[in-house]
């Protein structure tokens, strides 16, 4: 996907985030010269095609008291990371499930989900609840809680 | 941060409209005036408890790379790395897990051939290797918090 001019500059005006004015839109369409119809058709076109996942809110959980942030890994065998994959991101406190490459023999794990809580020990009970629940005893995985966090901000476009 | 705030907050990770006056539809949506919405925003932002309040953008589709790496430091190296690794512009989110692996940040680069070559820079400069996880699959991505 290759975006055209117009698109890239406004990709980088709003990365900050939007005015806080009653006609945002317009007042975006003000800085970089062109109408407000068409800063809302082409936000609304980049939601469309995916480039924009969402407008909106994006919280720093951890001031918001999700200090418990566990990244759970699991060494899952190829022929069961579909149903695995699709188990696991079901589940309503998971935020994030990804696959990832093995790097052999340092790290095993090629199955990532994120989860956030606000205590340890409630996210660790939620984690034995889900192996228990959806069957995934034999599956080895380990759990990375957070420690320290030095850099936390989105990616920059230019 | 009172039930109003948790409301905005819960609603508005799921969205915001694009039309001309997008505030007070939403702020019509929660009963509020728009400018108590417009002063709330603001004073969330001002005391960071949000990042931002804009768009949240697929780092793969917009052309850029994207990648989650991890480092083994040993404790006396750690704060001279960090501070090395986090000088990265690329460098999203650096975070300590304890494990072997102990170092994990996000690298977001303009072109997907630039993480090879930010990767190397990270290994000259520091010393150490970068185990480097691309997404390969997507099973879910929903990032909301509720409060």
């Amino acid at each position: 996907m290759v975006l055209n001019e117009i698109d890239a500059i406004l990709v980088s005006k709003i990365q900050g985030g939007l005015p806080l004015v009653s006609h945002p839109y317009a007042e975006v369409a003000r800085q970089i010269g062109i109408s407000e119809q068409e800063v809302i058709n082409r936000i609304s076109s980049m939601q469309e095609s995916g480039i924009i996942k969402r407008m909106g809110i994006i919280v720093r959980h951890h001031e918001l008291g999700y200090t418990a942030n566990a990244m759970v890994v699991w060494d899952v065998p190829e022929e069961r990371l579909e149903e695995v994959g699709e188990k696991i991101g079901s589940k309503s406190c998971v935020t994030l499930c990804y696959q990832r490459p093995r790097r052999l023999p340092d790290w095993p794990y090629n199955l990532f989900c994120m989860i956030h809580g606000q205590q340890r020990e409630r996210v660790l009970s939620f984690i034995e609840t889900m192996v228990k629940e959806e069957g995934l005893e034999d599956i080895p995985h380990k759990v990375l809680f957070s420690g320290r966090r030095f850099k936390q901000r989105g990616a920059r476009y230019q | 941060m009172d039930s109003i705030d948790r409301t905005i907050i819960n609603q508005l990770q799921g969205g915001f409209p694009i039309c001309d006056h997008p505030y007070r539809v939403v702020a019509e949506r929660l009963g509020i005036e728009e400018s108590e919405l417009i002063q709330r925003l603001e004073q969330m932002l001002e005391q960071n408890q949000l990042t931002r309040f804009g768009p949240m953008y697929h780092a793969e589709r917009l052309g850029g790379g994207l990648s989650l790496c991890a480092m083994s430091i040993p404790e006396p190296d750690y704060e001279r790395v960090t501070e090395q690794v986090n000088a990265f512009p690329e460098v999203a989110h650096n975070y300590a897990r304890d494990h072997e692996l102990n170092m994990w940040f996000v690298l977001a680069t303009e072109s997907p051939e630039r993480i090879a070559s930010v990767l190397e820079e990270i290994e000259q400069v520091t010393g150490y290797r970068v185990y480097d996880m691309p997404k390969q699959h997507e099973f879910f991505v929903g990032l909301k918090f509720e409060v």
